[in-house]
Protein backbone atom coordinates (compact mmCIF):
# COMPACT_ATOMS: atom_id res chain seq x y z
CA UNK A 1 0.00 0.00 0.00
CA UNK A 2 1.08 3.52 -0.66
CA UNK A 3 2.53 5.06 2.50
CA UNK A 4 0.97 8.43 1.72
CA UNK A 5 -2.51 6.91 1.99
CA UNK A 6 -1.87 5.78 5.53
CA UNK A 7 -2.48 8.22 8.33
CA UNK A 8 -1.05 5.76 10.83
CA UNK A 9 1.53 3.04 10.24
CA UNK A 10 2.46 0.76 13.11
CA UNK A 11 5.18 -1.83 12.65
CA UNK A 12 6.31 -4.43 15.17
CA UNK A 13 4.99 -2.47 18.14
CA UNK A 14 5.79 -4.06 21.48
CA UNK A 15 4.45 -2.46 24.64
CA UNK A 16 4.67 -3.64 28.20
CA UNK A 17 2.45 -2.08 30.85
CA UNK A 18 2.73 -2.95 34.50
CA UNK A 19 4.88 -6.00 33.68
CA UNK A 20 2.37 -7.38 31.14
CA UNK A 21 3.20 -7.63 27.48
CA UNK A 22 0.09 -5.83 26.24
CA UNK A 23 1.13 -5.56 22.60
CA UNK A 24 3.52 -8.33 21.60
CA UNK A 25 4.57 -6.86 18.23
CA UNK A 26 1.64 -5.53 16.28
CA UNK A 27 1.32 -4.17 12.72
CA UNK A 28 -1.52 -1.76 12.02
CA UNK A 29 -2.45 0.62 9.20
CA UNK A 30 -5.09 3.31 9.36
CA UNK A 31 -6.18 4.71 6.03
CA UNK A 32 -6.17 8.49 5.78
CA UNK A 33 -9.67 9.98 5.73
CA UNK A 34 -11.32 6.85 7.12
CA UNK A 35 -13.35 6.20 10.23
CA UNK A 36 -11.48 3.19 11.55
CA UNK A 37 -13.03 1.24 14.40
CA UNK A 38 -10.76 -0.42 16.90
CA UNK A 39 -12.77 -3.22 18.43
CA UNK A 40 -12.05 -5.79 21.02
CA UNK A 41 -12.86 -6.81 24.56
CA UNK A 42 -11.52 -4.97 27.59
CA UNK A 43 -7.83 -5.71 28.05
CA UNK A 44 -7.23 -6.46 24.37
CA UNK A 45 -4.80 -3.55 24.04
CA UNK A 46 -7.01 -0.93 22.38
CA UNK A 47 -6.13 1.87 24.76
CA UNK A 48 -2.44 0.98 24.70
CA UNK A 49 -2.37 1.03 20.91
CA UNK A 50 -4.15 4.40 20.87
CA UNK A 51 -1.75 5.81 23.44
CA UNK A 52 1.16 4.67 21.29
CA UNK A 53 -0.37 6.36 18.22
CA UNK A 54 -0.80 9.61 20.15
CA UNK A 55 2.73 9.24 21.46
CA UNK A 56 2.04 9.30 25.18
CA UNK A 57 2.93 5.63 25.70
CA UNK A 58 6.45 4.45 26.48
CA UNK A 59 7.02 1.62 24.01
CA UNK A 60 9.52 -1.22 24.19
CA UNK A 61 10.20 -1.50 20.48
CA UNK A 62 8.65 -0.99 17.09
CA UNK A 63 7.84 1.96 14.92
CA UNK A 64 4.77 4.19 14.97
CA UNK A 65 4.47 6.71 12.13
CA UNK A 66 1.64 9.23 12.23
CA UNK A 67 0.90 11.65 9.36
CA UNK A 68 4.44 11.14 8.12
CA UNK A 69 6.14 11.86 11.46
CA UNK A 70 7.17 9.73 14.40
CA UNK A 71 4.33 9.42 16.92
CA UNK A 72 4.61 11.95 19.70
CA UNK A 73 6.90 14.35 17.83
CA UNK A 74 6.27 18.01 18.76
CA UNK A 75 4.93 18.90 15.31
CA UNK A 76 2.15 16.33 15.76
CA UNK A 77 0.81 17.89 18.95
CA UNK A 78 -1.17 20.32 16.80
CA UNK A 79 -2.25 17.74 14.25
CA UNK A 80 -3.49 14.93 16.49
CA UNK A 81 -6.45 15.13 18.86
CA UNK A 82 -6.81 12.57 21.62
CA UNK A 83 -9.74 11.79 23.86
CA UNK A 84 -9.12 9.42 26.74
CA UNK A 85 -11.78 7.08 28.06
CA UNK A 86 -12.19 9.02 31.30
CA UNK A 87 -13.15 12.62 30.58
CA UNK A 88 -10.03 14.68 31.12
CA UNK A 89 -11.39 18.16 31.68
CA UNK A 90 -11.54 20.44 34.71
CA UNK A 91 -14.55 19.39 36.78
CA UNK A 92 -14.68 22.73 38.62
CA UNK A 93 -15.00 24.85 35.47
CA UNK A 94 -17.95 25.26 33.13
CA UNK A 95 -18.08 23.62 29.72
CA UNK A 96 -17.29 26.90 27.99
CA UNK A 97 -14.49 27.81 30.41
CA UNK A 98 -12.83 24.45 29.79
CA UNK A 99 -13.07 24.85 26.04
CA UNK A 100 -11.87 28.45 26.08
CA UNK A 101 -8.78 27.43 28.01
CA UNK A 102 -7.88 24.52 25.73
CA UNK A 103 -8.69 26.65 22.67
CA UNK A 104 -6.04 29.14 23.74
CA UNK A 105 -3.54 26.35 24.38
CA UNK A 106 -3.95 25.00 20.83
CA UNK A 107 -4.40 28.51 19.42
CA UNK A 108 -7.73 27.58 17.85
CA UNK A 109 -9.35 30.02 15.48
CA UNK A 110 -12.05 32.38 16.72
CA UNK A 111 -15.51 30.88 17.00
CA UNK A 112 -14.15 27.38 17.33
CA UNK A 113 -15.35 26.96 20.93
CA UNK A 114 -18.99 27.51 19.99
CA UNK A 115 -18.66 25.20 16.96
CA UNK A 116 -17.20 22.42 19.08
CA UNK A 117 -20.00 22.82 21.65
CA UNK A 118 -22.54 22.46 18.82
CA UNK A 119 -20.87 19.36 17.33
CA UNK A 120 -21.15 17.47 20.61
CA UNK A 121 -24.66 18.83 21.28
CA UNK A 122 -23.92 20.61 24.54
CA UNK A 123 -25.38 23.97 23.54
CA UNK A 124 -27.86 23.87 26.41
CA UNK A 125 -25.17 23.15 28.99
CA UNK A 126 -22.41 25.52 27.90
CA UNK A 127 -22.34 27.45 31.17
CA UNK A 128 -22.85 24.47 33.43
CA UNK A 129 -20.02 23.34 35.72
CA UNK A 130 -18.65 20.04 34.41
CA UNK A 131 -18.92 18.34 37.82
CA UNK A 132 -22.71 18.71 37.65
CA UNK A 133 -22.98 17.06 34.21
CA UNK A 134 -23.75 13.40 33.66
CA UNK A 135 -20.97 10.97 32.70
CA UNK A 136 -21.98 10.99 29.04
CA UNK A 137 -22.10 14.79 28.97
CA UNK A 138 -18.66 15.12 30.55
CA UNK A 139 -17.17 12.77 28.00
CA UNK A 140 -18.68 14.96 25.28
CA UNK A 141 -16.91 17.97 26.79
CA UNK A 142 -13.71 15.97 26.56
CA UNK A 143 -14.50 15.16 22.92
CA UNK A 144 -15.24 18.81 22.12
CA UNK A 145 -11.85 19.73 23.55
CA UNK A 146 -10.12 17.48 21.05
CA UNK A 147 -12.01 19.10 18.15
CA UNK A 148 -10.84 22.63 18.95
CA UNK A 149 -7.54 22.55 17.11
CA UNK A 150 -9.12 20.97 14.01
CA UNK A 151 -6.72 18.01 14.09
CA UNK A 152 -6.02 15.86 11.04
CA UNK A 153 -6.13 12.69 13.12
CA UNK A 154 -8.60 12.14 15.95
CA UNK A 155 -7.96 9.29 18.34
CA UNK A 156 -11.07 8.60 20.39
CA UNK A 157 -11.10 6.02 23.16
CA UNK A 158 -14.67 4.76 23.64
CA UNK A 159 -16.31 8.14 22.96
CA UNK A 160 -19.88 6.86 22.99
CA UNK A 161 -19.99 5.04 26.32
CA UNK A 162 -23.03 6.04 28.37
CA UNK A 163 -24.75 7.94 25.56
CA UNK A 164 -28.33 7.42 24.52
CA UNK A 165 -28.94 5.94 21.05
CA UNK A 166 -29.95 9.28 19.50
CA UNK A 167 -26.76 10.97 20.64
CA UNK A 168 -24.68 8.02 19.56
CA UNK A 169 -26.16 8.20 16.11
CA UNK A 170 -25.56 11.96 15.96
CA UNK A 171 -21.96 11.58 17.07
CA UNK A 172 -21.23 8.89 14.52
CA UNK A 173 -22.75 11.15 11.90
CA UNK A 174 -20.43 13.92 13.10
CA UNK A 175 -17.46 11.53 12.83
CA UNK A 176 -18.34 10.78 9.22
CA UNK A 177 -18.75 14.46 8.42
CA UNK A 178 -15.27 15.05 9.81
CA UNK A 179 -13.91 12.16 7.75
CA UNK A 180 -15.59 13.59 4.64
CA UNK A 181 -13.62 16.75 5.34
CA UNK A 182 -10.38 14.75 5.27
CA UNK A 183 -9.95 13.98 8.98
CA UNK A 184 -8.87 10.47 9.94
CA UNK A 185 -10.60 8.98 12.95
CA UNK A 186 -9.45 6.04 15.02
CA UNK A 187 -12.33 5.16 17.32
CA UNK A 188 -12.33 2.36 19.86
CA UNK A 189 -15.38 0.57 21.09
CA UNK A 190 -16.27 -2.65 22.77
CA UNK A 191 -19.81 -2.55 21.39
CA UNK A 192 -20.10 -4.57 18.23
CA UNK A 193 -23.11 -2.72 16.88
CA UNK A 194 -20.91 0.33 16.46
CA UNK A 195 -18.64 -1.65 14.14
CA UNK A 196 -21.22 -1.32 11.39
CA UNK A 197 -20.79 2.45 11.44
CA UNK A 198 -17.06 2.28 10.63
CA UNK A 199 -15.41 2.38 7.21
CA UNK A 200 -12.67 0.04 8.35
CA UNK A 201 -12.35 -2.30 11.30
CA UNK A 202 -9.47 -3.55 13.33
CA UNK A 203 -10.41 -6.42 15.59
CA UNK A 204 -8.03 -6.77 18.46
CA UNK A 205 -7.73 -9.67 20.87
CA UNK A 206 -4.99 -10.20 23.44
CA UNK A 207 -2.79 -7.64 21.75
CA UNK A 208 -3.06 -9.14 18.28
CA UNK A 209 -5.02 -8.05 15.22
CA UNK A 210 -7.40 -10.90 14.49
CA UNK A 211 -8.98 -9.20 11.50
CA UNK A 212 -8.97 -5.99 9.56
CA UNK A 213 -10.91 -4.67 6.60
CA UNK A 214 -14.31 -3.22 5.87
CA UNK A 215 -17.28 -4.56 7.85
CA UNK A 216 -18.59 -6.19 4.67
CA UNK A 217 -15.30 -7.90 3.92
CA UNK A 218 -15.05 -9.27 7.45
CA UNK A 219 -18.60 -10.60 7.31
CA UNK A 220 -17.90 -12.21 3.97
CA UNK A 221 -14.67 -13.80 5.15
CA UNK A 222 -16.31 -15.37 8.15
CA UNK A 223 -19.57 -16.16 6.41
CA UNK A 224 -21.61 -14.64 9.22
CA UNK A 225 -24.30 -12.01 8.99
CA UNK A 226 -23.46 -9.94 11.98
CA UNK A 227 -20.11 -8.79 13.24
CA UNK A 228 -20.57 -10.22 16.71
CA UNK A 229 -20.70 -13.69 15.14
CA UNK A 230 -17.80 -12.81 12.87
CA UNK A 231 -15.74 -11.78 15.85
CA UNK A 232 -16.53 -15.01 17.66
CA UNK A 233 -15.61 -17.05 14.61
CA UNK A 234 -12.29 -15.22 14.34
CA UNK A 235 -11.57 -15.45 18.06
CA UNK A 236 -12.14 -19.21 18.06
CA UNK A 237 -10.05 -19.78 14.96
CA UNK A 238 -6.57 -21.13 15.77
CA UNK B 1 6.66 28.47 25.15
CA UNK B 2 4.26 31.29 24.43
CA UNK B 3 2.85 34.16 26.47
CA UNK B 4 -0.59 33.14 25.18
CA UNK B 5 -0.49 29.65 26.69
CA UNK B 6 1.21 30.80 29.91
CA UNK B 7 -1.34 33.55 30.54
CA UNK B 8 -4.23 31.27 29.58
CA UNK B 9 -2.98 28.74 32.14
CA UNK B 10 -2.62 31.38 34.85
CA UNK B 11 -6.13 32.66 34.12
CA UNK B 12 -7.52 29.14 34.22
CA UNK B 13 -5.86 28.35 37.58
CA UNK B 14 -7.17 31.61 39.06
CA UNK B 15 -10.65 30.89 37.74
CA UNK B 16 -10.60 27.48 39.43
CA UNK B 17 -9.45 29.12 42.65
CA UNK B 18 -12.10 31.82 42.45
CA UNK B 19 -14.79 29.23 41.86
CA UNK B 20 -13.85 27.53 45.14
CA UNK B 21 -14.99 30.22 47.58
CA UNK B 22 -14.11 28.32 50.70
CA UNK B 23 -10.51 27.61 49.65
CA UNK B 24 -10.10 31.20 48.53
CA UNK B 25 -11.45 32.47 51.83
CA UNK B 26 -9.15 30.16 53.78
CA UNK B 27 -6.12 31.23 51.74
CA UNK B 28 -6.83 34.91 52.19
CA UNK B 29 -7.94 35.01 55.82
CA UNK B 30 -6.37 32.12 57.76
CA UNK B 31 -2.88 33.69 57.95
CA UNK B 32 -4.33 36.93 59.38
CA UNK B 33 -6.35 34.96 61.94
CA UNK B 34 -3.32 32.87 62.90
CA UNK B 35 -1.19 35.98 63.23
CA UNK B 36 -3.78 37.42 65.63
CA UNK B 37 -3.70 34.15 67.57
CA UNK B 38 0.09 34.37 67.80
CA UNK B 39 -0.17 37.85 69.23
CA UNK B 40 -2.47 36.84 72.07
CA UNK B 41 -0.78 33.51 72.79
CA UNK B 42 2.51 35.33 73.33
CA UNK B 43 0.85 38.25 75.07
CA UNK B 44 2.66 37.63 78.39
CA UNK B 45 6.07 37.15 76.75
CA UNK B 46 7.44 40.58 76.14
CA UNK B 47 8.91 41.00 72.66
CA UNK B 48 8.22 37.50 71.28
CA UNK B 49 5.40 38.50 68.95
CA UNK B 50 7.38 41.55 67.82
CA UNK B 51 10.24 39.20 66.89
CA UNK B 52 8.30 36.46 65.06
CA UNK B 53 5.25 38.39 63.81
CA UNK B 54 6.93 40.29 60.99
CA UNK B 55 8.71 37.27 59.49
CA UNK B 56 5.53 35.19 59.84
CA UNK B 57 3.69 37.57 57.50
CA UNK B 58 6.16 36.51 54.82
CA UNK B 59 6.24 32.81 55.69
CA UNK B 60 2.52 31.99 55.62
CA UNK B 61 2.30 32.18 51.80
CA UNK B 62 5.04 29.55 51.54
CA UNK B 63 2.91 27.09 53.51
CA UNK B 64 -0.41 27.89 51.76
CA UNK B 65 0.97 27.75 48.25
CA UNK B 66 2.91 24.57 48.94
CA UNK B 67 -0.32 22.86 49.97
CA UNK B 68 -2.54 24.32 47.27
CA UNK B 69 -0.07 23.52 44.49
CA UNK B 70 0.64 19.97 45.58
CA UNK B 71 -3.08 19.17 45.60
CA UNK B 72 -3.80 21.09 42.36
CA UNK B 73 -0.97 19.34 40.48
CA UNK B 74 -1.96 15.98 41.88
CA UNK B 75 -5.46 16.60 40.53
CA UNK B 76 -4.02 17.47 37.12
CA UNK B 77 -2.13 14.20 37.19
CA UNK B 78 -4.99 11.99 38.35
CA UNK B 79 -7.81 13.58 36.31
CA UNK B 80 -5.97 13.10 33.03
CA UNK B 81 -5.82 16.82 32.30
CA UNK B 82 -2.04 16.78 32.63
CA UNK B 83 -1.81 13.96 30.09
CA UNK B 84 -4.10 15.92 27.78
CA UNK B 85 -2.01 19.07 28.13
CA UNK B 86 1.18 17.09 27.52
CA UNK B 87 -0.28 15.79 24.25
CA UNK B 88 -1.06 19.37 23.20
CA UNK B 89 1.23 22.11 21.92
CA UNK B 90 1.88 23.38 25.45
CA UNK B 91 5.44 23.83 26.70
CA UNK B 92 6.12 22.49 30.19
CA UNK B 93 7.31 25.97 31.08
CA UNK B 94 3.90 27.38 30.05
CA UNK B 95 2.28 25.19 32.67
CA UNK B 96 4.86 25.91 35.38
CA UNK B 97 4.90 29.65 34.82
CA UNK B 98 1.12 29.73 34.52
CA UNK B 99 0.83 28.18 37.96
CA UNK B 100 3.60 30.40 39.35
CA UNK B 101 1.88 33.52 38.03
CA UNK B 102 -1.53 32.57 39.38
CA UNK B 103 -0.26 31.67 42.82
CA UNK B 104 2.05 34.67 42.99
CA UNK B 105 -1.04 36.82 42.46
CA UNK B 106 -2.99 34.94 45.12
CA UNK B 107 0.00 35.26 47.46
CA UNK B 108 0.17 39.02 46.87
CA UNK B 109 -3.44 39.35 48.06
CA UNK B 110 -2.82 36.99 50.97
CA UNK B 111 0.36 38.75 52.12
CA UNK B 112 -1.27 42.14 51.60
CA UNK B 113 -4.14 41.24 53.93
CA UNK B 114 -1.83 39.60 56.49
CA UNK B 115 0.52 42.60 56.41
CA UNK B 116 -2.38 45.04 56.80
CA UNK B 117 -3.66 43.13 59.83
CA UNK B 118 -0.20 42.58 61.32
CA UNK B 119 1.35 45.99 60.80
CA UNK B 120 -1.93 47.88 60.93
CA UNK B 121 -4.12 46.32 63.58
CA UNK B 122 -1.83 44.18 65.68
CA UNK B 123 0.79 46.84 66.21
CA UNK B 124 3.71 45.05 64.54
CA UNK B 125 6.60 47.23 63.50
CA UNK B 126 8.90 46.77 60.56
CA UNK B 127 12.26 48.46 60.29
CA UNK B 128 12.30 47.92 56.55
CA UNK B 129 9.60 48.83 54.03
CA UNK B 130 6.39 46.82 54.24
CA UNK B 131 6.21 46.48 50.45
CA UNK B 132 9.50 44.61 50.70
CA UNK B 133 7.94 42.20 53.22
CA UNK B 134 5.07 41.59 50.79
CA UNK B 135 7.53 41.11 47.92
CA UNK B 136 9.52 38.58 49.94
CA UNK B 137 6.23 36.87 50.83
CA UNK B 138 5.46 36.50 47.12
CA UNK B 139 8.91 35.02 46.48
CA UNK B 140 8.28 32.55 49.31
CA UNK B 141 4.89 31.70 47.82
CA UNK B 142 6.55 30.86 44.51
CA UNK B 143 9.13 28.76 46.38
CA UNK B 144 6.30 26.89 48.13
CA UNK B 145 4.52 26.45 44.79
CA UNK B 146 7.67 25.09 43.12
CA UNK B 147 8.34 22.60 45.94
CA UNK B 148 4.68 21.56 46.06
CA UNK B 149 4.70 20.94 42.33
CA UNK B 150 7.84 18.84 42.58
CA UNK B 151 6.60 16.78 45.53
CA UNK B 152 3.18 16.19 43.98
CA UNK B 153 4.97 13.85 41.58
CA UNK B 154 5.77 11.57 44.52
CA UNK B 155 2.21 11.42 45.83
CA UNK B 156 -0.35 9.06 44.36
CA UNK B 157 -3.25 10.28 46.48
CA UNK B 158 -4.39 13.47 48.16
CA UNK B 159 -3.81 11.78 51.53
CA UNK B 160 -0.13 11.43 50.70
CA UNK B 161 0.09 14.93 49.28
CA UNK B 162 -1.17 16.61 52.45
CA UNK B 163 1.28 14.57 54.52
CA UNK B 164 4.14 16.18 52.64
CA UNK B 165 3.21 19.45 54.30
CA UNK B 166 4.30 18.50 57.84
CA UNK B 167 7.18 16.46 56.41
CA UNK B 168 8.62 19.22 54.27
CA UNK B 169 7.43 22.46 55.82
CA UNK B 170 7.60 21.96 59.60
CA UNK B 171 11.28 20.94 59.76
CA UNK B 172 12.15 24.01 57.71
CA UNK B 173 10.17 26.27 60.07
CA UNK B 174 11.80 24.66 63.13
CA UNK B 175 15.32 24.91 61.73
CA UNK B 176 14.97 28.22 59.91
CA UNK B 177 15.67 30.45 62.91
CA UNK B 178 12.14 31.72 63.51
CA UNK B 179 11.62 29.95 66.83
CA UNK B 180 15.20 29.54 68.03
CA UNK B 181 18.14 31.55 66.70
CA UNK B 182 20.26 29.31 64.52
CA UNK B 183 23.39 30.12 66.54
CA UNK B 184 21.86 28.40 69.56
CA UNK B 185 21.27 25.11 67.73
CA UNK B 186 23.50 22.05 67.87
CA UNK B 187 26.07 22.22 65.04
CA UNK B 188 24.46 19.35 63.12
CA UNK B 189 21.12 21.16 63.15
CA UNK B 190 22.72 24.40 62.10
CA UNK B 191 24.35 22.66 59.14
CA UNK B 192 21.02 21.12 58.23
CA UNK B 193 19.42 24.54 58.40
CA UNK B 194 22.13 25.90 56.08
CA UNK B 195 20.91 23.46 53.45
CA UNK B 196 17.21 24.38 53.66
CA UNK B 197 15.74 27.11 51.46
CA UNK B 198 13.35 28.47 54.10
CA UNK B 199 16.35 29.44 56.26
CA UNK B 200 17.27 32.06 53.67
CA UNK B 201 13.67 33.12 53.25
CA UNK B 202 13.43 33.66 57.01
CA UNK B 203 16.77 35.46 57.15
CA UNK B 204 15.67 37.92 54.47
CA UNK B 205 12.42 38.59 56.32
CA UNK B 206 14.17 39.00 59.68
CA UNK B 207 16.68 41.42 58.16
CA UNK B 208 13.85 43.48 56.65
CA UNK B 209 11.39 43.55 59.54
CA UNK B 210 13.67 43.41 62.59
CA UNK B 211 16.82 45.15 61.54
CA UNK B 212 16.04 47.05 58.38
CA UNK B 213 19.33 45.83 56.86
CA UNK B 214 18.48 46.19 53.21
CA UNK B 215 22.00 45.38 52.09
CA UNK B 216 24.01 42.87 50.09
CA UNK B 217 23.34 40.09 52.57
CA UNK B 218 19.60 40.46 52.05
CA UNK B 219 19.97 40.22 48.29
CA UNK B 220 22.15 37.15 48.73
CA UNK B 221 19.28 35.53 50.66
CA UNK B 222 16.91 36.50 47.87
CA UNK B 223 19.32 35.04 45.31
CA UNK B 224 19.45 31.73 47.22
CA UNK B 225 15.63 31.59 47.35
CA UNK B 226 15.47 32.39 43.63
CA UNK B 227 18.04 29.67 42.92
CA UNK B 228 16.00 27.15 44.92
CA UNK B 229 12.88 28.14 42.97
CA UNK B 230 14.72 27.60 39.70
CA UNK B 231 16.07 24.19 40.77
CA UNK B 232 12.69 23.04 42.12
CA UNK B 233 10.94 24.17 38.91
CA UNK B 234 13.54 22.42 36.75
CA UNK B 235 13.14 19.21 38.74
CA UNK B 236 9.36 19.70 38.69
CA UNK B 237 9.46 20.06 34.90
CA UNK B 238 11.35 16.78 34.72
CA UNK B 239 8.43 15.07 36.48
CA UNK B 240 6.01 16.27 33.78
CA UNK B 241 6.28 13.46 31.29
CA UNK B 242 5.01 13.52 27.75
CA UNK B 243 5.26 9.73 27.67
CA UNK B 244 4.22 7.50 30.54
CA UNK B 245 4.40 3.73 31.13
Amino acid sequence: MDAAEQAVEVRGLRVRRGGNLVLPGIDVDVRAGSVTGLLGPGGSGKTTLMRAVVGVQIVESGRVRVLGDDAGSPALRRRVGYVTQAPSVYADLSVRENLRYFARVVDARRGRVEEAIEVVGLGGHADQIVRTLSGGESSRVSLATALLGEPELLVLDEPTVGLDPVLRRDLWQAFHELADGGVTLLVSSHVMDEAERCDELLLLREGRVVANGTPAAIRERTGSDDLEQAFLALADAP
Amino acid sequence: MTARATLATAARVLRQLRRDHRTLGLILLVPAVLLTLFKYVFDSQEGTFDRIGGPLVGLFPFISMFLVTSIAMLRERTSGTLERLMSMPLAKLDLLLGYALAFALAATCQAGITAAVGFGLLGLDSEGAIWLVVLLAVANAVLGMALGLLLSAFATSEFQAVQFMPAVVIPQILLGGLLVPRGQMAPALEWASDALPLTYAYDALARTTLRGDVDGRLWLDVAVVAGCIAVALALGAATLRRRTP
